[in-house]
């Protein structure tokens, strides 16, 4: 897949005719394109710049992108096999002497396969790992529900210590494979496998922790991680055209969660759904409603999958059957419109 | 005095340590602490080289990771009396805002300890990586990790050994506490776990026996053996003979003790059997 990285973005600006004149923001791509490819391109990034990055795979270097980072610096290229525990504790003995890993697997087995692993040698031991993982949530699609996580993001954000990042497209996720070398300490990234639009900015500078409000709105808070930023930017030009203004908010790190963000456009809008591909339990909208009951009670409705396991199926079909696309966050905006008094 | 008897002091001041901690507190690992004492004492005293002034990254020293975290009393001892922190925190052993926890970590910044144990299996792994640190870093020093025959039973111990044998990992000198004994019982009635010595062999491993793990010349000997067969393409595997309870006699051919604390009398029986040498903490 080759991208021209060096395309602006087309943002253009809507008039939304409201008296207090906000302005809808929409946003267009000019190509699709899978956001574990953006962690390639970070982690080939950071094999130039910072020789302490190291990287390690468990024999699915071609899926996870790590090819360029390999063949460039093979002297920091573990290949450990299909042995993710092992995997796991390399990368933390490896921090001891200044290394800064970066394990690539699917998110199945980056996660649930190795949990004591990251949870002792790495997350209570306080070890500079990156835990970077590909291919989570339904969109993973035909190879069925046997890979397809849903559970990770509440298995991560449970960990004392961890940061959790859930990127949207190639762009942001190229940026925060390259923020996350700065940070010190245990992170998980999220990525995945479909082909997406590429819609932010190429050279964002990414924040940790810092939430971004992609387009502003009067009457309903839609909180996105992840795949489900682009399919909240769909619903809010629907919701639109039904006179509906919708509050589209990118919150890519989901630990520590921009609690700032949240709770401010809850007082605004006094309505939430939030999106996310994953369980609605341990998820986005788990640490949204927490943040909210303590702060700013707010009726607030999940899109998300309803403690199930996935199946085979292309993305698409998936998204649609797991209520995880535009449509449902319209039928989800609808339902909390109607709840808000 | 030579320098043997000086290393059987310690040990024996080491042995009183590990007794009086579990006993304080009602818990805690007697068994397996006493059958490696020797071992740590002969590896903290005699065989790394390492600096007093604690670095988590180690540059420039050897390294000793831990994998049966649950012997903690041995480690605590051993740092302690090795100038890792004062001899008298040992009274802190497994107490509210310790930092001496039931399992070794470093959350509470104990110095000594760089990766947390307790959940059996993970320390190999860890060693591994430490040791392709090493090698990044140009650093010529060893990794030195220690774990039990029955954490053999977890499965990414045999991960970590088929990684190391075919990356011919060099820098590694990985000993296993051969005393035969866990929780259930011997490990043969557990889980019998066949020839160790062939297994390791079998996945490109050197290995060294040392038949008395509780007699310091033969861990001196045995170590300064492994040592000088690093750097040469295989990792090296030490299996170190050792006796649960070492040094107690009540405590001794018997897996009861490995995880239970002497009452008073048994305490003073077990201190009467090892008089203080370098004085209690």
């Amino acid at each position: 897949m080759i991208i021209n990285l060096l395309k602006p973005l087309n943002k253009t600006l809507k008039h939304w005719e409201t008296t207090d004149l906000i302005y809808m923001k929409t946003y267009t791509f000019t190509e699709k394109i899978d956001t574990r490819s953006g962690f390639g391109a970070g982690l080939t990034e950071l094999g130039k710049s910072n020789e302490n990055v190291v990287a390690l795979c468990a024999d699915l270097t071609g899926s996870l992108k790590m090819d360029d980072f390999k063949n460039n610096h093979p002297e920091r290229f573990f290949q450990v096999g299909i042995a993710e525990a092992n995997m796991m504790g390399i990368a933390a003995g490896l921090t001891i002497g200044g290394k800064i890993p970066f394990t690539g697997t699917f998110a199945n087995f980056s996660t649930g396969r190795v949990y004591d692993q990251i949870r002792q040698s790495i997350a209570y031991s306080h070890k500079n790992v990156k835990i970077c993982a590909s291919h989570a949530g339904v969109t993973l699609g035909e190879d069925g529900a046997t890979h397809q996580i849903l559970e990770d993001i509440g298995l991560m954000k449970m960990l004392p210590g961890m940061t959790v990042i859930n990127t949207c497209d190639f762009n942001q996720t190229k940026a925060a494979t390259i923020a996350v070398a700065e940070h010190n300490g245990p992170v998980y990234l999220r990525f995945g496998r479909p082909k997406v639009p590429n819609f932010t900015d190429e050279n964002q500078k990414f924040r940790i922790g810092k939430g971004l409000v992609l387009s502003p709105g009067t009457d309903v808070s839609i909180i996105a991680t992840g795949h489900l930023v682009w399919e909240a930017l769909e619903a809010a030009k629907i919701l639109h055209e039904q006179g509906i203004s919708a509050e589209v908010i990118d919150i890519h790190t989901i630990k520590p969660l921009d609690e700032k963000i949240v709770i401010e456009s809850a007082k605004k809008t006094g309505a939430v759904v939030s999106c996310e591909e994953h369980n609605f339990l341990g998820g986005l909208g788990e640490s949204i409603s927490r943040t909210l009951a303590t702060h700013h009670p707010t009726p607030q409705e999940f899109v998300a999958t309803q403690d199930t396991f996935g199946e085979s199926g292309t993305p698409a079909q998936l998204m649609e059957k797991y209520g995880l696309n535009a449509q449902s966050i319209v039928n989800a905006t609808k339902r909390v419109i109607a709840r808000k008094q | 005095m030579n320098a043997i008897q000086q290393l059987e002091n310690t040990v024996q001041q080491v042995r009183r340590d590990i007794l009086r901690m579990v006993h304080k507190v009602n818990s805690g690992h007697p068994g397996g602490s006493l059958g490696c004492a020797e071992f740590f004492v002969v590896l903290y005293k005699e065989v790394m080289e390492y600096s007093a002034e604690f670095s988590m990254d180690g540059i420039g020293e050897d390294l000793f990771f831990l994998s049966n975290g649950h012997i903690s009393p041995v480690y605590y001892s051993v740092l302690a009396r090795s100038g890792f922190f004062p001899v008298e925190e040992l009274n802190t052993f497994r107490l509210l805002d310790s930092r001496l926890q039931g399992h070794p970590t470093t959350h509470e910044k104990l110095p000594g300890v760089r990766i947390a144990s307790g959940s059996l299996g993970q320390g190999m792994s860890v060693a591994l990586g430490a040791a392709a640190a090493k090698a990044l870093n140009n650093d010529g020093r060893l990794i030195y990790s220690l774990h039990g025959d029955g954490e053999l039973q977890e499965g990414q111990n045999w991960e970590a050994i088929m990684y190391a044998g075919a990356k011919r990992v060099d820098n590694i000198i990985a000993t296993i506490d051969v005393n035969g004994k866990q929780i259930d019982g011997s490990t043969d009635d557990v889980l019998h776990m066949g020839n160790l010595q062939e297994k390791f062999e079998a996945f490109g491993w050197k290995v060294i026996s040392i038949k008395n793990g509780n007699d310091i010349a033969s861990v001196i000997e045995g170590m300064k053996q492994a040592k000088n067969e690093t750097n040469k393409g295989k990792p090296i595997c030490v299996l170190l003979h050792t006796e649960m309870g070492n040094g107690v006699d009540f405590m001794m051919h018997t897996h009861a003790w490995h995880g239970k604390a002497p009452n008073d009398n048994q305490l003073a029986q077990a201190l009467e059997q090892n008089p203080e040498t370098l004085g209690d903490y």
